[in-house]
């Protein structure tokens, strides 16, 4: 790649680690919580399989931590690159629906970064200082009406930033060219992100 | 010649170190008139509303058919061209403002030369000069034309920049046209023996990577060009050719 700039691969990189393995563990995460639905002793089962894999902290830092701080980081520079232009003077055709998901999804993805920051301190950093990772510590948290409205905000939020960034990695990565395929992906999009927002919520609210 | 009368809201500028004013103009109003005949008028007659005499409003244009790209402006907050804007068909008062995105030379008189240094980054051109004759190039299929024309269309206007939300002083992204026109001479059969090249620039800094997706590009052009389509589809080539030569291959064009 050497007459090529770093700055292409950098994005690229940016792309495919909001899928994966970004994507794929937010996924898996959201099926460990739904498990709280069915028990209590369920969510604990599952939560303990996950936090006793074998080299387990490496899992994380190579498969969490790091990417998710270079997505995150990398995406608010994105972020606060743009000049947003929805609405403004009489810009009757800025008010497209590509215009306010390029909003929104900057928007999601701050709302994601601090809700994703704050709730690390709240788990997993508790854990780190002795704590015991079962479901009464996620019930101590959303027992309070304004986390667990903190929580659904920030749940929403994450998987919308990654159900429309299925839509843009698809037109990254060359996937969808024509119009109607990047259509027909914006429905797909929409509906995984109604479906899994579905499981998010179900399964905080199984916590209160 | 009848009471009605049109107005104009221009906003001015000097130069681009001082600050910019809105004057307003009001004139007689003939049938079929465009902004740029009212410009004109103003020109001729350059007395603002309130009847003091002020300097005459300076704009850029050359063709007035819509197919070079030098009118452009924003004309009641849509960036579009001044020559095709009728008078008839636009609300009162007419707003005229410079595109905010491109430095401005005087009044509504912008430098596009970010576009033209962006056409010569990416090599927009078929490189056939040299010290003998080529001879004829290959044949392009009729499929490839049809495609290949509607993305020739191209007037380098700035619209799509104007409107692009990745475009602007923080960001190096070159927008929607000059890719476009990478996905035009990498269609054109002698243009394609250099397409390395061309996707090697589009991948540097300020390249098709730093698209945000707000697809506001194509629902502005005026020559309606698949804009969105071109950037996605040099987005795939971008990608095979990043595969293509990664970990120091060789590879150049297939």
């Amino acid at each position: 790649m050497s007459k090529q700039d770093s700055s292409f691969a950098v994005r690229r990189l940016h792309s495919l680690l909001g899928v994966i393995p970004l994507g794929v563990f937010l996924i898996q995460h959201l099926l460990v919580n739904h498990s709280a639905t069915r028990s209590e002793e369920a969510f604990n089962a599952a939560a303990g399989f996950m936090a006793n894999l074998p080299f387990v902290i490496f899992l994380e830092i190579f498969i969490i931590y790091i990417p998710i701080l270079f997505h995150g980081i990398y995406g608010i520079y994105i972020a606060f690159t743009a000049k947003y232009n929805i609405g403004g003077k009489g810009y009757g055709w800025h008010s497209t629906y590509r215009n306010w998901m390029f909003l929104l999804q900057r928007i999601s993805g701050v709302i994601a970064f601090i809700f994703i920051a704050i709730h690390v301190y709240q788990t997993r950093v508790q854990v780190f200082f002795g704590a015991d990772l079962d479901f009464d510590m996620v019930h101590q948290i959303v027992v309070n009406p304004l986390w667990l409205v903190f929580y659904i905000i920030g749940i929403i939020a994450t998987v919308y930033h990654f159900a429309n960034g299925l839509w843009a990695f698809m037109i990254t990565w060359g996937f969808t060219q024509s119009d109607r395929s990047q259509r027909i992906m914006s429905y797909v999009s929409m509906a995984v992100f109604v479906v899994v927002s579905f499981i998010g919520v179900q399964a905080i609210l199984a916590f209160i | 010649m009848s009471e009605k009368t049109i107005t104009f809201k221009i906003k001015r500028q000097e130069n681009q170190e001082t600050q910019s004013y809105w004057e307003e103009f009001e004139l007689p109003y003939r049938e079929n008139m465009n902004v740029i005949s009212g410009l004109m008028e103003i020109q001729r007659n350059p007395v603002n509303s309130k009847g003091q005499k002020t300097t005459p409003v300076t704009w850029d244009m050359n063709c007035l058919e819509e197919v070079c790209g030098a009118c452009s402006m924003v004309i009641n907050g849509n960036a579009r061209q001044s020559c095709t804007a009728l008078v008839d068909q636009l609300d009162q008062p007419i707003r005229l403002e410079p595109m905010s995105t491109f430095p401005v030379v005087k009044d509504l008189q912008v430098d596009r030369s970010f576009m033209f240094d962006n056409l010569k980054r990416v090599k927009a051109w078929v490189p056939i000069d040299g010290t003998y004759d080529l001879g004829p190039g290959p044949r392009m299929p009729e499929k490839k034309r049809q495609t290949a024309y509607e993305l020739s269309k191209c007037m380098t206007c700035g619209v799509c920049l104007e409107v692009c939300p990745n475009v602007n002083d923080s960001s190096n992204f070159m927008g929607a046209a000059a890719v476009s026109q990478v996905r035009l001479f990498n269609l054109h059969p002698t243009g394609s023996m250099n397409k390395n090249e061309r996707l090697d620039a589009l991948m540097g800094v300020g390249g098709v990577a730093e698209c945000g997706m707000a697809q506001n590009c194509v629902e502005a052009c005026p020559k309606g060009i698949p804009l969105t389509t071109s950037i996605a589809s040099m987005q795939r080539e971008a990608t095979f050719h990043m595969f293509k030569s990664f970990f120091g291959s060789d590879h150049e064009v297939e």
